[in-house]
């Protein structure tokens, strides 16, 4: 692939990605007041998203095969649970990430 | 600018900073392999600054992609960042000349923590997130260029290490949950993305599941609100005592409610 080719692919991603950013502030952020209905979604849908991406981020796992998504099962219910715990987000990131380390390099092979 | 709020920005970026350092290096090394090195990690990360897109750019410029077939990937990939403009669009109202660059820099990561809208004591909320989303960006930028350089002479086993981003949102997950008063969009968006990743598959299921959330919230959002009205009725003591003039709760309509319901939700969310 030529340079000039490769700038237009990442030209691309940017402009889509900019574009999908932009878009509801360019819809909705023009009005001086907000509808009703934009300020409860701002409300609800907070929680929504970080589920979907909860759910997103463990798209990979094979429920049916080996290993059933264990490794992530476990080290999301060790985050959880350090979370509940402690309420220290760095200390539930870094114990639940060498949590799931351990379970992929050394139990899980 | 006072040295308390950049140390309160610090400090709340942390997790990003892991995720993204170890992330974004993760991306430089997957990039300088695939043949491009430093200058295109460093213009990806600056110009496209979205996660699992410029993952996918490597192996889309390494197969000779067409820009057509970028540009859906990127669609479909990112379509979520309209969710994120949705729910910010009151927050970042009035940001001035900061909004353009907080718009572009709203990520994942970046939402998880500017998503509450508590932001630290006495500051400018507007220079807290833009302060906030310039910092995770520059923790992006330094974590892929570093991979681009540095990362063929990486040895020690780092496989497993991007289950920091899973881990951060499900922090922020917990952390939300311990928070709400009310469950139900939590339950909702974490079914709703189940079901749909069941039925379309690991690579079409977005779309769908961010199209029922909306669909679902919107359609619950009577239930949603009278729930909301019933429980600040249930706190209306302690939202008085603590100095509130909150109006009668009136037994009439939904939409009357809402206000005061709001307003003393947020009370409560600053004393926690």
């Amino acid at each position: 692939m030529t340079d000039t080719r490769a700038i237009s692919l990442i030209a691309a991603a940017a402009i889509v990605t900019a574009l999908l950013r932009f878009l509801p502030f360019l819809l909705l952020g023009g009005r001086r007041k907000t509808p009703e209905y934009i300020t409860y979604l701002g409300k609800v849908l907070p929680y929504a998203i970080i589920g979907m991406l909860v759910v997103y981020c463990l798209r990979g796992i094979t429920p049916l095969a080996w290993p059933y998504g264990l490794p992530e099962l476990i080290a999301v219910a060790a985050t959880a649970a350090l979370h509940l715990w402690r309420r220290n987000t760095l200390l539930s990131i870094a114990g639940g990430t060498v949590c799931y380390m351990i379970l992929v390099q050394f139990i899980f092979r | 600018m006072t040295r308390n709020l950049l140390r309160q920005v610090v400090i709340r970026t942390l997790p990003v900073m892991t995720g993204y350092l170890v992330l974004g290096f993760g991306f430089g090394i997957l990039s300088e392999n695939a043949g491009y090195g430093f200058w295109w990690v460093l213009g990806m990360s600056v110009f496209i600054y979205a996660g699992s897109m410029q993952y996918l750019m490597v192996s889309l410029l390494a197969s000779g992609a067409s820009v057509i077939s970028t540009a859906l990937a990127a669609l479909m990939v990112n379509a979520r960042h309209l969710f994120y403009g949705i729910s910010m669009i009151d927050k970042y109202k009035g940001a001035g000349a900061k909004k353009p660059y907080l718009v572009f820099a709203l990520t994942d990561e970046t939402y998880s923590l500017v998503c509450h809208g508590d932001t630290p004591e006495g500051a400018d909320p507007h220079l807290y997130y833009f302060l906030v989303s310039l910092f995770n960006q520059i923790y992006w930028i330094i974590g892929s260029a570093l991979g681009a350089v540095v990362g063929s002479a990486v040895t020690f086993n780092s496989a497993g290490i991007d289950f920091a981003m899973t881990a951060l949102f499900v922090t922020v997950f917990v952390e939300q949950w311990v928070t709400a008063k009310d469950h139900v969009p939590a339950v909702a968006g974490v079914c709703i993305t189940v079901v749909c990743l069941a039925l379309f598959g690991g690579d079409l299921f977005l779309i769908p599941s961010m199209i029922l959330i909306l669909a679902g919230l919107s359609l619950g959002r009577p239930a949603l609100e009278r729930r909301e009205a019933a429980d600040a009725g249930k706190h209306d003591t302690d939202a008085q005592a603590a100095g509130a003039a909150l109006p009668p709760q009136a037994s009439g309509s939904v939409q009357s409610e809402r206000p005061a319901a709001s307003d003393s939700n947020e009370r409560r969310f600053r004393h926690d």
